[in-house]
């Protein structure tokens, strides 16, 4: 999700295939990428060696996917998606399935860090839903399938706001935030969802390559630091329900588990405001050098259907893309995920964060001067 | 103590007020760790009753306690072999002059100097490249490698800090008296650098146990520290279940400083 080490990441990996190109001459990563596997439904060529997110999926179902198939299953754990890129372009990974979120396809794809899926293999890939269907990173869906997905919104505890509010950013932005709520607001500590979010409110698009909209969007958010409590993104929920801030910006999955915890969670409530917000997506793709990419589709396929995609979701609390299986949604997450007013301004208002190459930076730049 | 007058009147209460503030910023915030790992509230920060229930979490996730057995065997692995090769550097660069000694001594100090992420990004090359001719898979044998490569450095360096300041007329007077150059070493050199070498070991295993940026590069499949896995845990929020484990690790090093601290101790009081 955080975008700040992307420069890095991508020098890194430029390195990584500079050396690697050094190394061998014949063969190596160019060949193997420009086909799909040929592999059959549910076959298995290997242990599967899953490289993810932490706490992202249960442990019992990574297990239940090996004992169903008489292999091992295992998995290693990253913390961004900076960490992942350079240890799967070097090569020789050793993982068959990752994680990469959407804008992180992009570049794999652009580097040909990861193979084109072969969907003759994954009949399973038709419960996609159609909203995640042939997404701006991936624009035949050829390379990645959706994982998981969540929105990044405003979060507002009702006991201090009262119900009676404005679904817009004005809550958070500008001169109209509610009386009780001043000074107990917070903001992501990221540049391009804080960023995004004073585009979103200025009816922008949060991909914006425009200095002018970008220097208009800093503004806002520097001229509604009196109300910011903190900048804080790895915390913001918990925050929230301490009762130290009263509006959080923040991700859906982290705000909803998090009201579950308390003694009533119908005190708050999450929505992405009218103007529009972030919607992230992570997906499953196979490194270009998979080891067994066989298993690694059967472990895509698995996943896309319709009692494994509930079972995900109801372990992690995210949204699942697969349609089939929100019928077997826990209730409480169902109706969170499928009630209107979490997205009053409907699909297309959400974006996905895409890379902006060069002009990453100006973001970085433009929210390190509105912090200040 | 001659040459020194010890401070008096208000330098002295200020001096002394001074460390008080030190010794609380350093310790402070470990204390808050402590008490924290055992609130019965999910949000860190937020007291909600004694309970232990965080450690029984610990004991009972097979993916923490599977990470911490593999940091620990990694710990003892490297410190073992980068204290034996460390001295062994140490000892040729304090005692003999040899040709490209200095850029010997130089290219030892690149670890120590070089940033993390740097080493990482070079090892991680190297290791793709090796197993794509060896045909080895990263893990254990890549991420023990790694902590070697920099703990060498960190132990030579603390070991010679040790020989240069010890008397080489000692070992000349072991020599005189017949001792084999074996003799000398193993009943009077080994002896007298033993601080170091201790001291080096135990800074050696606590990087070792430290260590995130390096090996989350050179890991492989399967394989995962308990710091790169508790570094992977906080994007989802702390929980005092990360209390829990700091604590552990908090306890396990002390134990281990404290017992260096003893077998030093006792060498001292031996009459020989």
């Amino acid at each position: 999700m955080a975008t700040k080490q992307t420069r890095w990441a991508a020098l890194l990996a430029a390195l990584a295939l500079l050396f690697s190109a050094c190394g061998d001459g014949e063969g190596g990563g160019g060949e193997s990428s420009a086909a799909s596997a040929a592999c059959e439904v549910g076959q298995v060529d290997g242990d599967l060696a899953l490289y993810n997110w932490a706490e992202y999926i249960d442990p019992e179902q990574l297990d239940a996917f090996g004992q169903e198939f008489g292999i091992g299953a295992t998995m290693t754990e990253y913390d961004s998606n900076e960490a992942m890129l350079p240890v799967v372009s070097a090569g020789n990974s050793g993982y068959d399935v990752i994680i990469p979120s959407d804008y992180m396809v992009g570049i794999m794809i652009d580097g040909e860090f990861i193979q084109p899926l072969n969907f003759d293999a994954i009949p399973n890939a038709s419960n996609i839903s159609d909203d995640f269907a042939n997404p701006s990173y991936d624009p035949n869906q050829s390379h990645s399938v959706p994982y998981q997905w969540g929105y990044t919104g405003l979060a507002v505890d009702t006991a201090v706001v009262g119900t009676d509010f404005p679904r817009t950013w004005d809550l958070v932005f500008g001169d109209s935030v509610p009386a009780d709520a001043a000074g107990k607001v917070t903001l992501l500590n990221d540049p391009r969802e804080t960023m995004g979010a004073a585009l979103k409110a200025l009816g922008y698009s949060l991909n914006t390559t425009d200095d002018a909209q970008l220097d208009e969007a800093r503004n806002l958010v520097s001229g509604s630091k009196e109300n910011v409590l903190r900048f804080d993104t790895d915390s913001a929920d918990e925050l929230l329900t301490s009762g130290e801030s009263a509006i959080a910006h923040g991700y859906s999955g982290d705000m909803f588990t998090q009201f579950l915890e308390t003694d009533d969670p119908s005190r708050y409530v999450f929505f992405v405001p009218e103007e529009g917000g972030t919607r992230w997506i992570d997906n499953m793709a196979i490194p270009f050098d998979a080891p067994h990419p066989c298993t690694a589709h059967t472990f895509i396929n698995w996943l896309l259907d319709a009692e494994q995609g509930a079972a995900l979701s109801n372990w992690n609390y995210y949204g699942t893309p697969n349609k089939a299986a929100i019928d077997l949604l826990d209730d409480e997450l169902n109706e969170f995920l499928t009630d209107p007013s979490v997205l009053p301004g409907g699909l297309s208002s959400v974006e996905s964060i895409a890379d902006t190459g060069d002009f990453e930076t100006n973001y970085t730049d433009a929210f390190t001067e509105a912090v200040g | 103590m001659t040459g020194i007058t010890e401070p008096r009147g208000m330098t002295k209460a200020s001096l002394r007020g001074i460390s008080w503030l030190v010794y609380v910023f350093f310790y402070a915030p470990i204390l808050v760790l402590i008490i924290f790992s055992f609130s019965d509230n999910r949000n860190v920060g937020v007291w909600g009753g004694f309970t232990t229930s965080w450690y029984a979490d610990f004991a009972q996730d097979s993916k923490l306690t599977g990470a911490l057995s593999n940091s620990l065997q990694i710990a003892v692995v490297a410190t073992l072999i980068s204290v034996v090769l460390g001295t062994m550097a140490a000892l040729a660069l304090e005692r003999f002059s040899f040709r490209g000694k200095q850029v010997f001594d130089a290219l030892l100090y690149l670890p120590v100097i070089i940033p993390d992420v740097t080493m990482a990004v070079m090892l991680l090359l190297f290791f793709t490249q090796a197993a794509k001719w060896f045909g080895f898979s990263k893990g254990f044998s890549t991420i023990a490698l790694s902590h070697i490569a920099f703990c060498i450095s960190f132990v030579s360096i603390v070991v010679r800090a040790r020989l240069a300041g010890m008397d080489d007329k000692l070992e000349e007077a072991a020599m005189d008296l017949y001792a084999s150059r074996w003799q000398a070493f193993r009943y009077v050199t080994l002896p007298l650098i033993m601080p170091g070498i201790l001291g080096g070991a135990l800074l050696a295993m606590t990087l070792s146990l430290d260590d995130v940026v390096i090996t989350q590069f050179v890991t492989g499949a399967g394989w995962s520290t308990l710091p790169v896995y508790v570094f992977s845990l906080i994007r989802k929020g702390v929980t005092p279940l990360i209390n829990a484990v700091s604590v552990v690790m908090l306890v396990a090093s002390m134990v281990l400083v404290a017992l260096s601290l003893l077998t030093q101790r006792l060498r001292g009081d031996d009459p020989a």
